[in-house]
């Protein structure tokens, strides 16, 4: 009798064992924003989007156009599958896994360029072309973003932010009480950090403990010495890396690390800009998401901090861009249209990047509510050269990235520049794709 | 003779409900072992030997380009010359330290469960939390150096570069690289509890008459510590060399959380090395070839260690 129950507790679990198992698979991180809706629940349809948006301003952001669509859109709820983690690495693997498994996100979130358009290559992207005609956003979105996801005339993501990372950024009371201006070339940046080194003030901070940092410098010096249309084909992998401008670019990457903080391997760049707000530091060279961190620190624009593009002969916006793409075979193509129509207009735009820190990828809304930087970098980016970031994941696959990312750390200590160069030219085959 | 067979017989006879029982209760982890184990294995194999190098699928056969790669890189070259500094190491200090602290112990009884239950404890902690704390505690610019600055030390701990005593290794500088001194301090602090607790427990089981035989035949204390006490605990020191092994050669979290890859990959171990490779650039195959040259080290340990314990039974 005993050892017929234990018989059937055994089968049991047996049997539970999968539920168990495959139970626990499908839980999505699932917030969705239609609580309180009084739409009849039969005529609801259901989308998902699945971004990597999962932290403070940014999800933010995303749940604010997510509201603006539900208000608009009553009858359509959207789900926001957001996967936290890993840079975006873990939200890209549930992605991969989804689009192969046939059960994709109505709409996702990739890095605009390459990263975007690899699922364009195992055809799992669904042109937006027909938007574009429809809606005009050719005219108000820059070629440049357009052209970084176009393959064969067809567009096949929207750009929804913009970031820029050639800015300086830099403490202005430190600047102001040593008699010091911003610098806009780099010979006045290396007297100026000359002069501040005097001081006993370390020039320019730097966190590369992730190496991308460290990128992020040479990614401008090259800026400066190659100009927009020069980085652009260099990332094409068609042109020597060898050249007398990247190796004059070198040079002022390698000059500029004598000016750093000497921990800087130790660091990330959150904690380099803690040392432009105590002062110890005086200028840094980061995306402009440091400008929502040191707003965090109590610091006013312009009277605390100040900044500044980094050097460059012509006037160049460093994109760091995220796009939206829509795969094949999503149900309810109606509801996701409207979706996709709604964060390519001016209102989810708007409501989008006020709170993620970023600028509209159109240059037709009306920012004058904006941060006082945003707006001065949203007058940039209808000005500028606009030019796609390596460190910012949008010039080459993200695999060339991560490859320059390990040659840096390697340049920064063993100073070898022609190792550094001969392994560029190697790794130029990531760049044409085998 | 007859009376045999039938007894043998029996024994054979299948279905009772015991042998259904264990039958019942050793098939499902058998399968998922199968699968999600020896399953996985296999296909991580298969995966190193083709192309696939992005998120879409290639499987085109390149033989053992990937490895090949691998171990032509200055990174992975860095990544071996750090295993092996380190597993070395971190095997000594724990061993000699948790083995050392034991006999202290063993020596002064008073407060024994104290003293072994606040060494256990930093192993209560995840190596995420221990990383975040050791990498400020070393930190060259806050830290202890605050402290050693009083005396006018300042080195450069994991920032540090240089390679002890360096020479010519491939692409690489051989000899231990002196930022993996602080790792190697946080990953001993955590894991001697450990082994500790271990030795406590061994010291326990050695039998007082061999205690007492060699002071009544007029041995020293420390003669009854090295040619008693210490032959005794032998086979706990063997099983912590294979645990600490493992857990040296898989060591990922607390290199992540607290010196990353390190300049000039001075701290990047090879898991490191995998999980960036794998999930940042997805090259899968270039990953999945990381992860058998780690099987492969683990087996040429593990194996030897099996077939002595079959050799046992």
């Amino acid at each position: 009798m005993k050892s017929i129950n234990k018989f059937n507790s055994i089968i049991g679990i047996v049997l539970l064992l999968p539920l168990v198992l495959f139970g626990c698979s499908s839980n999505t991180n699932s917030v969705s924003s239609n609580e309180g809706s009084g739409a009849d629940a039969s005529q609801q349809v259901e989308l998902d989007i699945l971004s990597w948006w999962t932290a403070g301003g940014e999800a933010d952001a995303l749940n604010a156009v997510l509201d603006g669509f539900h208000a608009a859109h009553p009858d359509i709820l959207v789900e926001n599958a957001a996967v936290a983690g890993g840079a975006g690495s873990n939200a890209q693997t549930v992605l991969a896994t989804r689009l192969a498994g046939g059960d994709p996100p109505a709409i996702f979130q990739a890095q605009g360029g390459p990263d975007l358009l690899r699922w364009q290559e195992s055809d799992s992207l669904e042109a937006l072309t027909g938007f574009y005609d429809e809606f005009g956003w050719k005219d108000v979105i820059p070629e440049t973003l357009l052209q970084m996801n176009t393959v064969d005339n067809e567009i096949y993501g929207l750009p929804i932010n913009v970031h820029r990372n050639n800015v300086i950024w830099y403490n202005k009371k430190v600047l102001d009480e040593n008699g010091l201006q911003p610098p806009t070339t780099y010979d006045e940046f290396f007297t100026t950090a000359e002069a501040l080194k005097a001081k006993g003030i370390t020039p320019l901070a730097l966190g590369d403990k992730n190496p991308r940092w460290a990128t992020l410098l040479l990614e401008t010096a090259l800026l400066d010495q190659l100009g927009a249309d020069g980085i652009a084909k260099l990332w094409t992998g068609d042109v020597d890396f060898d050249t007398p401008e990247v190796r004059a670019a070198i040079g002022i990457y390698q000059k500029m690390l004598t000016y750093t903080n000497e921990n800087h391997s130790a660091l990330d760049w959150q904690d380099a800009a803690e040392l432009i707000v105590s002062g110890d530091a005086a200028m840094m060279i980061m995306g402009d998401w440091a400008s929502g961190f040191f707003a965090s620190k109590n610091m006013e624009p312009n009277v605390d901090y100040g900044w500044i593009t980094t050097p460059s002969k012509e006037k160049i916006f460093n994109v760091v861009n995220d796009s939206m793409g829509m795969p094949k075979g999503v149900a309810n193509q109606e509801a996701v249209k409207k979706l996709v129509e709604y964060f390519g207009s001016v209102e989810g735009q708007k409501a989008f990047n006020k709170l993620k820190g970023s600028i509209p990828a159109r240059t037709d809304v009306d920012v004058s509510d904006y941060s006082l930087y945003s707006q001065s970098a949203a007058q940039d980016f209808k000005d500028s050269k606009i030019v796609l970031s390596l460190a910012g994941g949008s010039a080459t696959p993200a695999a060339f990235i991560n490859k320059f990312d390990e040659l840096i750390n390697m340049l920064t200590y063993q100073q070898d520049a022609d190792a550094f160069v001969q392994a560029l030219n190697e790794a130029k085959t990531i760049l044409k794709g085998n | 003779m007859s009376n045999q067979r039938s007894a043998m017989g029996k024994r054979r006879k299948p279905l009772t409900t015991d042998t259904l029982f264990s039958l019942l209760i050793v098939v499902p982890s058998v399968v998922l072992v199968g699968i999600f184990v020896y399953g996985f294995i296999g296909w991580t194999g298969i995966v190193s030997l083709v192309k696939w190098n992005s998120v879409n699928p290639d499987f085109t056969f390149v033989g053992l380009r990937n490895y090949v790669s691998l171990f032509d890189s200055f990174r992975f070259q860095s990544d071996l010359r750090n295993m092996i500094f380190f597993s070395i190491l971190f095997i000594a200090g724990v061993i000699v330290l948790g083995q050392g602290i034991a006999l202290l112990l063993e020596a002064r009884i008073k407060g024994k469960w104290l003293f072994r239950n606040i060494f256990l404890f930093p192993m209560a902690m995840s190596f995420v939390v221990t990383g975040v704390v050791w990498r400020w505690l070393f930190n060259p610019q806050s830290g202890i150096n605050l402290f050693l600055s009083k005396f006018g030390i300042a080195p450069g701990w994991y920032t540090d570069i240089s390679i002890f005593p360096g020479w010519k290794w491939f692409k690489v500088e051989f000899g231990l690289p002196v930022a993996l001194i602080p790792v190697l301090v946080a990953a001993i602090w955590q894991m001697t509890g450990f082994s500790l607790a271990m030795y406590v427990a061994g010291l326990g089981n050695v039998p007082e008459e061999l205690k007492e035989a060699a002071s009544i035949d007029g041995a020293s204390k420390w003669k009854i510590m090295t040619k008693v006490l210490i032959p005794q605990l032998r086979p706990i020191t063997f099983g912590l060399v294979l645990i600490m092994f493992q857990i040296s050669l898989k060591i990922f979290d607390l290199v992540y959380t607290m010196t990353g890859s390190g300049p000039n990959f001075v701290t990047d171990m090879p898991a490191v090395y995998m999980y960036e490779t794998t999930f940042r650039n997805n090259y899968y195959a270039e990953g999945a070839a990381i992860s058998m040259i780690m099987l492969l080290i683990v087996m040429i340990f593990i194996i030897p260690y099996l077939s002595r314990q079959r050799g046992e039974d």
